[in-house]
């Protein structure tokens, strides 16, 4: 079972439960064990998430000590153009590339499904770029791929099309990045390939007996048993997205550019924190963005009632 | 039969349209750099080596240092995921105590916590440390099992392993601690092979925090010294930069040929990340 059926099994068995005290056996020795995680979980994880909340109401630069300004932060953000142009950046990186991500993953998955021969070979093949995808070596790669002289344009001049810079045209910049991110979609393929060897083949062999289509049998059997896997891919993959930083760093040399064209949110965070030690305002942005994957994971586990299909 | 020829034949082609830029990135770092920009095929006419000599001493440091830099991030943070994420999962999967039912969700949940919420006070305490400069602040988190992620397989792997091996064990006389050491450690092998495989590929290609702790060039590691190199050359020494790039992914590429196996059934148990 994935973390998100396990914590969907977490908040289910909760109900209805009668609260019975229970002596618990190995106190002692589990909070030994789990010593070095609530160290980290205090110290490296919920220390820290607080302090940034506390200093998303601040100015902070670093030197000076940190000044209360209550909501500034936030105002701030509602009138900041550059921010405004972030999140519409990476709202469209996020809705194209993981859709068109997961699709190549699904349909490269049903391919490879059942008996084909050197699965093993064309699984590493498809895989192997989902390894590679976050390096810097390959955004480095992809900033001459997509370049003027880069190896597409040299293609396309072999056909007569003269073509373009397509990374350092403010049209075309995010569309390379989101084509990256496409390239890396071994990681859920290999999920989907999993889910398929789930589905038992009496259930097709009971289906083409009663004389049902591949494509029937696919609609009716293998993409309703697919759908929790769907739904798992769907919200690691939008997470993953949100957070994407190294390949339009890279690519863009640090600056979001062309004309703020692949100013990721996770990017513009970091040039108001770290480039210009503004801590309160990139705190502030920290947890907006929390608060935006919070907010469109409960919308994925709300909509997924509708269409998820659990067999249990 | 027909069908699986043109199944196969596209199967072939699509694997070749996505490897074809990696492909291609090799056998450039091969060629002088104007050659780069004027073919877009796969033949080597002459091996040029060059690149590889040009690269390696462009920057202040050698290339071996960084390389070095690397390898001790990435040692580093895969024994602390080997050593705190077991111990945890250990906890979590086999041993009963207070409050379980809700430190597991609570663990489950750092698994999708974006690292920008935490980043800030944990580079404010970090460099207040004095410990910016330093891989303190790379492989600490990882001693202090914050990659939850590596918990979560190391439970799913302990649950799989028979209650009725920790019982005789018990039953001989041993406390947890050696039923951890001497039952389940030595089972859970794979779980934390693979494990080993993820923290090293994920450690070796990460950006993000290097970039903020690492600022000195003799501190730099692989992806820091390839973005200096991009950052300080012209157009002209496309070449040298590209047989970085390739030094940098071969580390990536061994370790997917012989881990491969860890990997497809880590992130096939998990559901992957």
């Amino acid at each position: 079972m994935s973390a998100l059926g396990e914590l969907h099994s977490l908040t289910k068995r909760e109900k209805g439960q009668p609260k019975v005290k229970v002596k618990h056996r190995h106190n002692k020795a589990a909070y030994l064990f789990l010593l070095p995680w609530f160290l980290g979980l205090g110290i490296i994880t919920i220390g820290p998430m607080i302090s940034s909340l506390i200093l998303s109401f601040t100015k902070y630069n670093l030197l000076q000590a940190p000044k209360f300004i209550g909501f500034d932060n936030y105002i701030r953000m509602l009138s900041d153009e550059s921010l405004h142009q972030s999140l519409g950046v990476t709202f469209l990186y996020v809705f194209v590339s993981v859709p068109v991500q997961l699709g190549m993953a699904l349909a490269l998955a049903l391919l490879l499904d059942r008996g084909v021969r050197g699965l093993a070979f064309y699984r590493s093949v498809f895989y192997l770029p989902s390894l590679l995808g976050s390096s810097v070596a390959i955004a480095v790669l992809w900033k001459q791929v997509f370049g003027t002289e880069g190896l597409v344009n040299q293609f396309l001049a072999m056909f007569g099309i003269a073509g373009q810079g397509w990374i350092s045209s403010p049209q075309t910049a995010l569309g390379t990045l989101i084509i990256l991110n496409v390239w890396t979609f071994g990681a859920p393929m290999v999920i989907f390939l999993a889910g398929l060897r789930q589905i038992p083949t009496m259930y097709y062999e009971a289906a083409s007996t009663d004389g049902a289509s591949k494509f029937r049998q696919f609609r009716t059997i293998t993409l309703p048993l697919l759908t929790p896997i769907i739904f798992f891919n769907l919200v690691l993959q939008i997470i993953h997205a949100f957070q994407s930083f190294t390949q339009a760093f890279i690519v863009s040399g640090g600056s979001g550019g062309p004309a703020e064209s692949t100013l990721f949110y996770t990017l513009y965070l970091y040039i108001r924190g770290f480039s210009n030690f503004d801590m309160g305002y990139a705190s502030a942005m920290a947890w907006v963005l929390l608060l935006i994957i919070g907010a469109f994971t409960a919308i994925n586990f709300w909509a997924s009632k509708h269409w998820v299909f659990y067999d249990d | 039969m027909v069908s699986s020829a043109i199944k196969h034949a596209a199967l072939i082609l699509a694997g070749l349209i996505m490897l074809y830029p990696v492909l291609w990135l090799v056998v450039s770092s091969l060629r002088p750099t104007d050659e780069i920009f004027r073919d877009p095929g796969l033949v080597i006419r002459s091996t040029e080596f060059s690149n590889y000599a040009d690269g390696w001493n462009t920057l202040s440091s050698p290339f071996t240092v960084f390389l070095i830099n690397s390898s001790l991030v990435v040692l580093g943070c895969i024994l602390g995921n080997l050593f705190s994420c077991s111990l945890a999962a250990y906890a979590f999967a086999r041993l009963d105590f207070a409050g379980k039912k809700w430190w597991f969700a609570i663990m489950l949940i750092t698994i999708m916590l974006p690292i920008h919420v935490v980043i800030v006070p944990q580079y404010i305490l970090f460099s207040q440390l004095g410990w910016v400069n330093t891989f303190v602040p790379l492989i600490l988190p990882k001693v202090l099992a914050t990659d939850a992620f590596f918990i979560f397989l190391m439970v799913q792997f302990i649950r799989g392993i028979p209650r009725e091996l920790d019982e005789a064990a018990r039953i001989d006389g041993c406390g947890q601690g050696r039923i951890f050491a001497q039952v389940i450690l030595p089972l859970m092998v794979p779980a934390l092979a693979t494990t080993a495989v993820f923290t090293f590929i994920w450690t070796w290609n990460d950006f993000f925090s290097q970039l903020l702790y690492l600022t000195k060039p003799e501190m730099y590691t692989v992806p820091l010294a390839l973005r200096a190199f991009m950052d300080a050359q012209s157009s002209t020494s496309w070449g040298p930069m590209f047989a970085m790039s390739v030094v940098s992914l071969i580390p990536i590429f061994l370790v997917f040929l012989f881990g491969q196996r860890f990997l497809i059934k880590g992130i096939a148990t998990t559901g992957g990340k």
